[in-house]
């Protein structure tokens, strides 16, 4: 990609990239407030009725990015389908449970945390805080502070979900800002004569509008 | 053939007509707990879990009696179907436990509007309590919610159509700031959460727009297997509500929603229901 067209993308798009990393910094001062062993979000794919894991801290960083699991089943599934935050304990002593979460992340929590990203009027994801030390019987003001990084959480996925909406949109063959993007590269490709004979028809054109 | 009173809705009062409409209830001096549900086991109330469905059978929540999904047509619109499926998710169960544990004879019906394909949407939710009010349920329990603004007034009709029908509907509030519905109309009963440990503990909150604080954090709650399992949420509060809503109508069926509020209000623990 020329640097043109990397500018254009850019400046269009934000960069799809930041909001990765506000998303995940979001899940490692989640992470290290609550002193848990891990924390989690999860993207809603509507398509697919699926989650998706977007952010990891802690445990699981890095091996579980991408995975996915159906949208409707365990705790994260509840609290996408309610929208409402829930905490979960002794969540080792059931066998099933114990059992599938094993299977997909690798490891058991004994506890965790849950609560809905909404933004505006979507529900964009799920928020996960597993293990926080069992110090002291849960209490609602832990659930306030969760709610507090939700919604920053959920305006970091917000602002990655329209990234991605706006790089598909360059990305693909026939779309305006593609042909933008193919122009921005071809100038900036372009001989001096060119590129100057270029820019005086783009400065007739702006004269349009 | 004139008909009751209560039956027909009154547009107007002759003068001299107040006995027509003389209220059912033998309102005490002072409203306690006592008279208010002591010794009710919510027997004859009918309460509606509208949720991922029931387990049958879980040792927390016993008899269902009745259990329905929505089917979606190809028109859009919603078939009801008996629903042999139970709870794939687990959320309704733990809400028919705790209405089951306050309110143990009361009967439990199941309308599922959550769970897999339905991606917790607001038409299912708009065909589920639809159907909840049309069947005239004493008692709707509503752990849920959605944020989906074009669904806000039509809900809101409903909430308003299921209080002047002697539904009763109990919702879940939200303990974040979204606007969310319809626990924030206030022809429901919205409840948030308390830290106490005593089920039958329960607060009116003056500052609203959440008007009733009841159990909601590390409440035991049947768990998908027979088992239970600790959990805190509004969604756990708000069973409460519904089974405390159970005892009162069991005892007294003729209150309305307006008259069930009332009592709620004088037997909370932070008015008059610490006695």
């Amino acid at each position: 990609m020329s640097d043109l067209r990397a500018a254009v993308a850019a400046g269009a798009l934000g960069s799809e990239e930041a909001y990765r990393e506000l998303l995940q910094s979001i899940v490692e001062v989640a992470r290290a407030i609550f002193g848990a062993r891990a924390s989690s979000v999860f993207l809603f794919d509507e398509e697919s009725d699926e989650l998706v894991f977007e952010a990891v801290a802690g445990e699981g960083a890095g091996d579980l990015i991408g995975q996915r699991f159906p949208s409707s089943t365990g705790i994260a599934g509840w609290v996408l389908v309610t929208r409402q935050p829930l905490v979960v304990e002794e969540l080792d002593k059931d066998p099933r449970f114990a059992r599938e979460a094993a299977e997909s992340t690798g490891f058991v929590p004994k506890g965790l945390m849950a609560v809905p990203l909404l933004h505006e009027d979507n529900s964009l994801g799920v928020l996960e805080v597993l293990d926080r030390p069992q110090k002291a019987a849960f209490s609602l003001a832990e659930m306030e502070l969760l709610g507090l990084f939700a919604n920053e959480a959920a305006i970091a996925l917000d602002l990655l979900l329209k990234a991605r909406a706006a790089r598909a949109v360059l990305e693909g063959e026939d779309g305006d800002a593609d042909a933008l993007a193919r122009f921005a590269a071809k100038l900036d490709e372009a001989e001096p004569e060119q590129r100057e004979a270029a820019l005086q028809l783009l400065a007739a054109v702006q004269k349009l509008f | 053939m004139s008909q009751e009173p209560a039956d027909l809705p009154a547009w107007s009062l002759p003068a001299g007509a107040g006995e027509r409409i003389s209220i059912g209830v033998d309102w005490p001096e002072q409203v306690t707990r006592d008279w208010a549900f002591g010794g009710s086991t919510g027997k004859g109330v009918r309460v509606c879990i509208l949720d991922s469905g029931i387990e049958s059978g879980h040792p927390r929540v016993g008899e269902v009696d009745g259990s329905v999904a929505f089917h979606r047509l190809e028109d859009g619109e919603f078939e009801v179907q008996e629903d042999g499926e139970g709870d794939l998710c687990g959320h309704g169960t733990a809400c028919a436990g705790i209405v089951r544990q306050l309110a143990p004879e009361c009967s439990l019906f199941s309308a599922r509007v959550l769970g897999a394909g339905f991606k917790g949407s607001g038409p299912v939710l708009l065909a589920g309590l639809r159907w909840a009010v049309e069947q005239g349920f004493d008692v709707i329990n509503m752990s849920l919610s959605t944020t989906k603004r074009q669904f806000a007034e039509l809900l809101h009709e409903l909430a308003d159509r299921a209080y002047f029908n002697n539904t009763v509907l109990v919702a879940s509030a939200h303990n974040m700031p979204v606007e969310s519905y319809p626990w924030r109309f206030s022809s429901v009963i919205s409840v948030g959460s308390h830290e106490e440990p005593d089920p039958m503990t329960f607060f009116y909150n003056p500052s609203p727009p959440v008007e009733f604080f009841a159990r909601g954090v590390g409440v035991e709650i049947a768990w998908l297997g027979g088992g239970t399992i600790l959990s805190t949420g509004n969604s756990f509060a708000t069973p409460h509500m519904s089974g405390i809503c159970a005892l009162v109508l069991s005892k007294h069926p003729e209150l309305t929603p307006f008259q069930l509020k009332n009592v709620l209000y004088l037997t909370a623990n932070n008015v008059g229901g610490g006695t």
